[in-house]
C-alpha cells in the first residue's frame, strides 16, 4: 500500500488529540492520513507534517458526535481501546471515527468492517487487563493507615480501575502505583488523585523495607498466604491451568505468589 | 495467639474447599454511606494451583459435626484435628482479607455442632455484625445448616447475598447409601423456604420501596460425582428439575476425591473425574445458555456423556441432519448450536451479517473456531463440496483435530465451546 503521500499528522497521544486530529480531518478534507505520536515521530523520515494541538472544543465535538451515532457499548470500547498504548490503535480509532461519521447510524454494528471489530477486540483486551487488576491488586496496611499497592498492567489501565477502588472502599485511604508508567492514583477519603512519586520512594514502596508497616500487616499477609495453600486441592494440582489464570508477570505483586519466582 | 488462629485457619479452609461453588457475582449490593464493600459482576482474585478460582474466603465456623455423612472429611467418626473460629475471628479475617483486596467476600458453612438450631444461630450473629456493625457491603454466600428452623433460616436470607444447601449426592438413593442421616426431602424443604420467602419480598418490593432484598444473588447446590454409580443423565436430569422447581442459579458438580476407606465409595488414591466433571459443566452451560434440554443431550439412549468430545459436538455428530447451517440466514438459536461457535461470535454475526453477507475470512476474525465449525457450516465462500463427510468420518477426523485442552481445564474457568 503506498501510504507515502498520505498527509501525516502529529499529535501529543492523547485522547483528546486523537479527537482532534479527526476533528481537523474534515476541516482539511483528508480522509486518509498517517497517525504519529509526538514523542516516537522522527522528523527525518518525513518531510512536512501537519501538527495536532490538543483542543477541548474540537475534542468534544468529535466525542458528542460520536456519541448520537454509535451504541453506548460501542462508545466505551472506543476508549477503552484507546488505553491500549498499542501503535496501530490510534490509527484505528481514526478510521473508525471516520467509517462512523461516514456512514448511515447503525454501522458501529457491522463486525465484518476491519476497523470496527479491531475495536471491539481491542476493548476486549482492555478490558480483560483492566478485570485482572480489579483482582490481583494486593493492598498493603502501612503505619499511617494509607493502603497501598503497585502494579505493573499491560495496558494503561489505571484510569479504568479507579471508580471500582473508590467505590469499594470508600472509608480507607488507599494508593495504586503504576510501576511502569510511573504514576499512581490516592484516595484521601474524599477524592482521587494522580499522583507521581519520585524514584527513591517509588523504590521503598517494592521493596517495601523502608515503609514503615502496621504492626498487624505481617499476621494477615502469612494468613492469606496459609489460606490460598489450604484451600488448594492437592490431587487436582493443574499448574498450567494455574498459570493460565495467573501468568507468572504477574506474581511479583501476588501476596500468595511472594517468594514462588 | 498467632500461631493458634494460623491453624484454625488452615484446619477450617482445608475442611471447606470441597464445596466447590466460588461464585461473587448475581448480586448488586452498594456501597452506601461510605462504609465499605460492593457486590457486582464477581472477580476471582487469585487461582489455586489446582487452577480454580479464589474469589471468596471459604471456610467453615466449625468442623466439629454431630453427623457421619460417608462422603466427608468432618464426619464424626473421622480422626482428625477439629477447631472452631469465634463469630470475632470470622469476623476480622473477613474484614481484613477483604480491606487488602484478597477476597471478594466471604463463603460461610459449617459442621453441625451440638444442632442445627445452635450452629445456625451463630452463623447468623456472623453475618449480622459484618453487615451492621463493620458496614460491610461485600459479598456473603451462606450454607444453609440442614434442619435449622425457618425463622432463622429466613432472617439469615436478609444478610446473606446468596444461600446453598447440597444435595451432595445425585439421587435419594445415593444419599441414603452414604448418608442415611439426611434425605432430599430435607433439602428441598430449605430451598423452597428461601424460594418463597425471595418472592413474598420481591412482590412486596413492588409495593414498598424500602423492603430489604432477600438473598439476592439467588440459591445454588451442589452434588458430588463418582462417589455413587448414578449415570450422567440421572445427576443432569436432577439438576434441571432442581434449576426449574427451585429457580437456582447454579448447580455445582464436585468430582469426588476418595477420602476414606469406606468399600461403598471409590478408594483413596483413585484420580478424581475431573474430565467428566468438565462434562457435565459443560453440559449445564448448554442447557442454561445454548437453549438445550436436557434430553436432547442424555436420554436412555445415550446416558453417559462422550469423555472425548465435547456433548455440543457429540450432539451435533448424532443429528447430521440439522447441517450444515447458513451463517447468512440462520436463526441465532440454531447458530450457537454449530460446534465451534459461542454467544458472543453468535452475536457478532447477527450483526454483521446486515452488512452484508459474511465470508469466510470475517468468521475467522470473528473468533470462531473455523476448524470444528467448518464442517458444521455454509458461508458466502464456502467451498462446495461434492459429498459431505459422513459423521463417523467426521468424528475421526475432529479428534484428530483436537488438542488435549478439554483434558485439563477445570469447571468454572473453562473455554466452553
Ligand atoms: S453434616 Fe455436613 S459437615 Fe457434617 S458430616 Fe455431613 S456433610 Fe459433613
Amino acid at each position: 500500500m503506498l501510504t507515502d503521500d498520505l498527509p501525516i499528522y502529529i499529535f501529543d497521544g492523547t485522547f483528546y488529540g486523537l479527537l482532534t486530529a479527526i476533528f481537523e480531518s474534515y476541516e482539511r478534507k483528508h480522509p486518509r492520513i498517517q497517525l504519529c505520536c509526538r514523542e516516537t515521530y522522527a522528523p527525518e523520515f518525513f518531510s512536512g507534517h501537519i501538527d495536532i494541538h490538543s483542543d477541548k472544543v474540537k475534542a468534544q465535538r468529535v466525542w458528542r458526535g460520536l456519541q448520537q451515532k454509535v451504541a453506548s457499548v460501542h462508545l466505551g470500547h472506543f476508549y477503552k481501546a484507546f488505553f491500549s498504548e498499542q501503535a496501530a490503535i490510534h490509527l484505528a480509532l481514526f478510521r473508525y471515527a471516520r467509517y462512523i461519521f461516514d456512514h448511515p447510524a447503525g454501522h458501529d454494528f457491522n463486525y465484518g468492517h476491519e476497523d470496527v471489530l479491531a475495536i471491539a477486540q481491542m476493548s476486549q483486551r482492555v478490558h480483560r487487563e483492566k478485570h485482572r487488576m480489579e483482582a490481583f491488586v494486593r493492598f498493603k496496611k502501612s503505619g499511617n493507615g494509607l493502603f497501598f499497592a503497585v502494579i505493573s498492567p499491560d495496558y494503561n489501565v489505571l484510569p479504568l480501575i479507579s471508580k471500582h477502588f473508590r467505590n469499594r472502599y470508600a472509608d480507607q485511604p488507599w494508593l495504586i502505583y503504576d510501576e511502569r508508567r510511573k504514576y499512581g492514583i490516592h484516595y484521601d477519603l474524599h477524592a482521587l488523585h494522580e499522583v507521581t512519586i519520585d524514584f527513591t520512594q517509588e523504590q521503598a514502596m517494592t521493596a517495601q523495607t523502608a515503609v514503615i508497616i502496621d504492626a498487624q500487616e505481617e499476621l494477615y499477609t502469612q494468613l492469606w498466604k496459609d489460606y490460598f495453600r489450604s484451600t488448594n486441592i492437592a490431587e487436582r494440582r493443574n499448574m498450567k491451568l494455574h498459570i493460565q489464570h495467573v501468568p507468572r508477570r504477574y506474581w511479583r505483586y501476588l501476596t500468595e505468589k511472594e517468594g514462588k519466582l | 495467639m498467632y500461631e493458634r488462629i494460623r491453624e484454625k485457619l488452615s484446619i477450617l479452609a482445608d475442611a471447606a474447599k470441597y464445596d466447590v461453588s466460588c461464585s461473587s457475582s448475581g448480586s448488586d449490593r452498594k456501597n452506601t454511606g461510605k462504609g465499605i464493600g460492593d457486590t457486582g459482576s464477581g472477580i476471582c482474585h487469585t487461582y489455586t494451583e489446582d487452577g480454580r478460582c479464589v474469589s471468596l474466603l471459604k471456610i467453615l465456623l466449625t468442623n466439629f459435626c454431630i453427623y457421619d455423612c460417608a462422603f466427608c472429611v468432618s464426619r464424626r467418626s473421622n480422626d482428625i484435628r477439629r477447631a472452631a473460629f469465634t463469630v470475632e475471628e470470622v469476623v476480622s479475617l473477613t474484614m481484613n482479607f477483604y480491606r487488602r483486596n484478597y477476597i471478594e467476600g466471604l463463603f460461610l458453612s459449617s459442621g453441625i455442632f451440638k444442632d442445627a438450631d445452635y450452629t445456625m444461630e451463630r452463623m447468623l450473629r456472623i453475618v449480622k455484625k459484618l453487615r451492621l456493625e463493620e458496614n460491610y457491603n461485600g459479598y456473603i454466600h451462606l450454607k444453609t445448616i440442614p434442619g435449622a428452623s425457618e425463622a432463622l433460616v429466613t432472617e439469615a436470607g436478609l444478610y446473606a447475598d446468596r444461600m446453598s444447601i447440597n444435595l451432595e449426592m445425585p439421587t435419594e438413593q445415593g444419599l441414603q447409601l452414604l448418608a442415611p442421616e439426611k434425605s432430599h426431602e430435607e433439602v428441598k424443604r430449605e430451598l423452597a423456604v428461601i424460594r418463597d420467602q425471595a418472592v413474598a419480598y420481591n412482590s412486596e418490593r413492588k409495593l414498598i420501596k424500602t423492603t430489604p432484598k432477600f438473598v439476592p444473588a439467588g440459591q445454588s447446590t451442589q452434588m458430588v460425582i463418582g462417589a455413587t454409580p448414578e449415570s450422567d443423565k440421572d445427576i443432569m436430569h436432577t439438576a434441571q428439575a432442581f434449576y426449574k422447581h427451585y429457580a437456582l442459579k447454579r448447580v455445582y458438580y464436585s468430582g469426588y476425591i476418595p477420602i476414606s476407606n469406606d468399600s461403598r465409595m471409590p478408594a483413596v488414591g483413585t484420580r478424581p473425574p475431573l474430565i467428566r466433571e468438565n462434562r457435565l459443566y459443560q453440559t449445564d452451560w448448554l442447557m442454561r445458555f445454548y437453549d438445550f434440554d436436557v434430553a436432547e443431550l442424555l436420554n436412555d439412549e445415550h446416558p453417559n456423556l462422550d469423555m472425548d468430545m465435547d456433548p455440543k459436538l457429540a450432539w451435533a455428530l448424532r443429528n447430521p441432519h440439522i447441517f450444515p447451517v447458513d451463517i447468512n440466514t440462520a436463526d441465532y438459536k440454531l447458530i450457537i448450536r454449530v460446534p465451534g461457535i459461542g454467544i458472543r461470535s453468535a452475536q457478532k454475526i447477527i450483526a454483521a451479517r446486515k452488512f452484508g453477507k459474511l465470508h469466510i475470512h470475517q468468521l475467522k476474525k470473528m473468533g470462531i473456531a473455523y476448524n470444528r465449525a467448518q464442517y458444521f457450516i455454509r458461508c458466502a465462500d464456502s467451498p462446495f463440496l461434492l459429498r459431505e463427510p459422513d459423521p463417523s468420518q467426521l468424528k475421526a477426523l475432529l479428534l484428530r483435530q483436537s488438542t488435549s485442552k478439554y483434558r485439563t481445564t477445570a469447571p468454572e474457568q473453562l473455554t466452553l465451546f
